[in-house]
């Protein structure tokens, strides 16, 4: 018998495998949900497939009486929006600040330990005061995802400026560069597959705190939604959402892979 | 026409003595190279001539001038590892030389400016091998082709100085001989002056017109830094015989013996 560390599965195996907990997941869902049917017929915890069915029906295809707009879509597009916004402006800081700490010594010296300190405050705690300052509307959705993940990416791409070698850095010097030069020829390129790593990394941060957002504050946006027909227990749609935006976040996880292997083929040559 | 000349040079840290009294004279068009053992300077003097490092004391004077106090498009560098970019194809490697000069701004050439730059750039991709591999990115290239394309780099932008730090000694020994055939007909045809370190010596004899030997004068146990390195033999090409080989390599032998104790001490 070999040892299991070098025992590996075949392709079709795997696929098996990894199809598994989703399974298992699910039939433990159907369990659940028909035992506790059966006891009683207006469980709301655990619906059944036809009425979340209907319920998906409702917000997702069917225009709402009131508004005329599909839920779903526009609970998307509002939420994508602001994401999107946050995403943007903190990648956009996340660079020009990680490359101004991580190459040039005064920056450091001047900026480093206060993005540290600034990262270490809780964006949560601060909503209250973004909510007094930005107001009620998109801004402060925005500002507390750039505040929630900006430092982050400030201090990764620091890092990762740093670990560009002195080697290349002098080479590039005794080719003549000037400091800006050597950040939009050398550092700023080798730097764009990591910011796309980074993003990636803190998609997780984004919709968590897109999500807290909303909950507290907002008249659309799927955070609002699950968040507003909690109240109701109306697991039939709070379902189907977390399910939508797990697929977004993924699909958005994905995207943002494949770029990163088509646009910057040596990064991925670099077996990283 | 390049001359060096280095006086009464020092370095010295706080608790140690790197080199103490480097006099140097260097002609137009020599190629040095540079042996010794390790933790014996030669590496910061090699710095010191990038411009990254200031002596502590004596003078360091390129053509009557003091050294620059950091890199510059005269003195280029091929280090052991590291010194091309791994993002920019074989051709962007070696034009970016040529765009850095040319296009202050963006550090970019376009249209027909572009073009004429690559015509250089490819006429040097055909002088050191590399027009095949040209559209490859730096990151695919096997050690030996990174170091080609690292000397092109910097030949290409025609510096007064070449600094080669130990370029070889991560290579293949095979590769060596044809990578000395390269330099050499680089150095003839574009008149610069060259120094090379080597771990080597037998490569320090092969190459070049001229051999200095980094080494320590006196070795104390009591007081290992108290001492820095000089330079103990400075020999012209062509000298080279069995027992001069010899007696190098017992002489930087026993200080390489004597830095490690000390390390594992």
């Amino acid at each position: 018998m070999r040892r299991i560390i070098n025992l590996r599965p075949s392709t079709g195996s795997a696929v098996l495998l990894a199809a598994l907990p989703f399974l298992l997941l699910l039939i433990a869902y159907l369990l659940g949900s028909s035992v506790r049917l059966a006891a009683n017929p207006e469980d709301k915890l655990l619906p059944a497939f036809s009425k979340i069915g209907a319920a998906v029906q409702q917000y997702a295809i069917d225009p709402d009486p009131r508004t005329g707009e599909i839920l779903l879509w526009a609970d998307t597009a509002a939420s994508l929006a602001r994401l999107g916004w946050g995403l943007a402006i903190s990648a956009a800081l996340g660079l020009a600040l990680g490359i101004v700490t991580g190459i040039v010594p005064y920056a450091r010296a001047g900026l480093s330990a206060f993005i540290a300190a600034v990262s270490l405050i809780p964006p949560l705690a601060i909503l209250p005061i973004l909510f007094i300052v930005f107001g009620l509307g998109e801004l402060s959705k925005v500002v507390l995802i750039v505040i929630g993940i900006a430092p982050f990416l400030v201090r990764d791409l620091a890092l990762r400026a740093g670990e560009i070698p002195a080697e290349q850095i002098i080479k590039a010097q005794t080719l003549g560069a000037s400091s800006w030069q050597l950040t939009l020829r050398v550092v700023l390129p080798q730097l764009l597959p990591r910011l796309l790593d980074a993003l990636r990394l803190s998609l997780g941060s984004a919709w968590l705190f897109l999500i807290a957002a909303e909950a507290i504050a907002a008249e659309n946006g799927l955070g609002y939604r699950i968040f507003l027909i909690r109240r109701y227990l109306a697991m039939d749609v709070i379902l189907p959402y977390v399910l939508w935006i797990t697929l977004i976040a993924f699909a958005m996880d994905y995207l943002l892979r494949r770029v990163t292997r088509a646009a910057f083929p040596w990064y991925a040559g670099n077996g990283k | 026409m390049t001359t060096l000349s280095i006086r009464r040079l020092w370095k010295e840290y706080a608790d140690q003595v790197v080199l103490e009294n480097v006099n140097l004279e260097v002609r137009d068009n020599e190629f040095i190279t540079i042996v010794g053992a390790s933790g014996c300077g030669k590496t910061t003097f090699l710095r010191m001539l990038l411009g990254e490092e200031r002596p502590t004391r004596g003078t360091f004077l390129i053509d009557g001038e003091p050294l620059p106090a950091e890199p510059g498009p005269d003195r280029g560098v091929v280090f052991q590892r590291y010194s091309v970019f791994p993002h920019l194809t074989v051709r962007d490697n070696v034009l970016l030389g040529l765009e850095l000069a040319r296009a202050p701004r963006l550090g970019r050439l376009f249209g027909a400016r572009r073009r004429a730059a690559l015509a250089e750039v490819d006429e040097m991709l055909h002088a050191v091998g590399l027009y095949e591999a040209r559209d490859k990115y730096a990151a695919q290239l096997s050690g030996g082709m990174q170091q080609r394309l690292s000397i092109a780099q910097s030949v290409i932008k025609n510096p007064k100085i070449l600094l080669l730090d130990e370029p070889f000694a991560a290579l293949d020994p095979g590769l060596s001989a044809d990578m000395h055939k390269l330099i050499l007909g680089l150095w003839e045809h574009h008149k610069m002056n060259i120094f090379m370190i080597t771990h080597d010596i037998k490569e320090g004899f092969e190459l070049g017109t001229r051999l200095l030997v980094f080494d320590k004068v006196r070795l104390d146990p009591q007081a290992p830094n108290a001492y820095g390195a000089t330079i103990t033999y400075d020999i012209p090409l062509g000298v080279c015989g069995k027992p001069l080989l010899d007696e190098l390599t017992t002489q930087t032998r026993r200080t390489e013996r004597f830095v490690n104790k000390l390390a594992v001490a």
